[in-house]
């Protein structure tokens, strides 16, 4: 195998991880912030509510 | 009076919904920068630095495996003394920032291994070898996912972040194995060349591209931290109010 293909696969790999971290940030960041305001619009807040 | 200020500074930063607005406004601006960092530090690299003499251009791989190993161990320093934080002080964003912390750093210690293996083959003529450098580094991996997996085995959050805490600080110790492996030991991996004492072996036309990617790197990783501990904020207050509509409910039903 020619020494490009090594550079070549460790940029790509090394590419890969990255987009897959910043992928699971954006994802997971939505999940929550859905869930608080799916809550919130449920009328749960940290504050008791009479009745 | 510096001291003072620093303490200041930590507890004002204690409070999540301050910590949220800070970090807000500072995310986005450090993310463009890594980019532009990135986008600099990728020409030099593949336009502008040199082949070197004898590893011809497989050398390009140097500079995305250094500054993932030098994240790898940043990523610790940084869970050590969030464990520290939660175990001595019980700062409360202390166990956040050690979570967010951990899939990020067991990210750059993959990225170290592959790209190290990848350069090893055609260099060394291996992809792996069983010494003290590179065995220390898969042992940091492994702790890495072992933390991983204890965040995921205790469900209440604050005693995982003890027992996390405590895994932390224990595995601390591979920290300078890892550093000062290539001294200690006869490794097939070269010794340190950037920062040692008596400055820098490298030469500055692959110093510079290198340095640039190890700031783009880095600007990215606290990036991605942040944005964790955004995440872990808002997942935390969900649960939170999750656990309050079920104790209203049950009290209703009562």
């Amino acid at each position: 195998m020619t020494h490009t293909f090594f550079i070549v696969t460790s940029y790509v790999l090394t590419a890969l991880v990255i987009a897959g971290l910043i992928v699971r940030a954006v994802i997971d960041h939505r999940a929550q912030v859905r869930a608080l305001a799916e809550l919130e619009s449920r009328g749960v807040s940290r504050r008791s509510r009479r009745g | 009076m510096q001291g003072r200020y620093i303490v200041h500074m930590i507890r004002e930063l204690a409070n999540p919904t301050r910590f949220m607005t800070l970090s807000g406004t500072l995310l986005p601006w450090m993310a463009g920068l890594a980019v532009l960092l990135f986008g600099i530090g990728l020409y030099l690299v593949w336009f502008v630095a040199p082949a070197d003499y004898q590893q011809g251009e497989t050398v390009k791989i140097m500079y995305i495996h250094v500054p993932a190993a030098w994240l790898s161990l940043f990523f610790y320093m940084i869970m050590a003394s969030s464990a520290l934080g939660t175990l001595v002080w019980r700062h409360p964003l202390a166990d956040v920032s050690q979570k967010a912390a951990a899939p990020i750093g067991a990210a750059f210690t993959f990225i170290c291994l592959v790209t190290g293996s990848l350069w090893g083959k055609p260099m060394w003529g291996t992809y792996w070898q069983w010494d003290a450098r590179l065995t220390s580094m898969l042992v940091m991996l492994l702790v890495y996912l072992g933390i991983l997996a204890l965040w995921r085995a205790i469900e209440e959050p604050n005693r995982a972040a003890r027992a996390v805490s405590i895994l932390t600080l224990v595995g601390a110790v591979n920290v300078p194995i890892v550093k000062f492996s290539v001294d200690w030991w006869n490794t097939l991996h070269q010794p340190a060349s950037v920062f040692r004492l008596g400055g820098p072996t490298i030469h500055t036309s692959m110093l510079v591209p290198l340095l640039v990617m190890a700031v783009a790197f880095t600007l990215m990783g606290v990036a991605l931290h942040l944005s964790g501990i955004r995440t872990e904020i808002l997942r935390r207050r969900v649960r939170t109010l999750n656990l309050l509509e079920a104790e209203r409910l049950d009290a209703r039903a009562a």
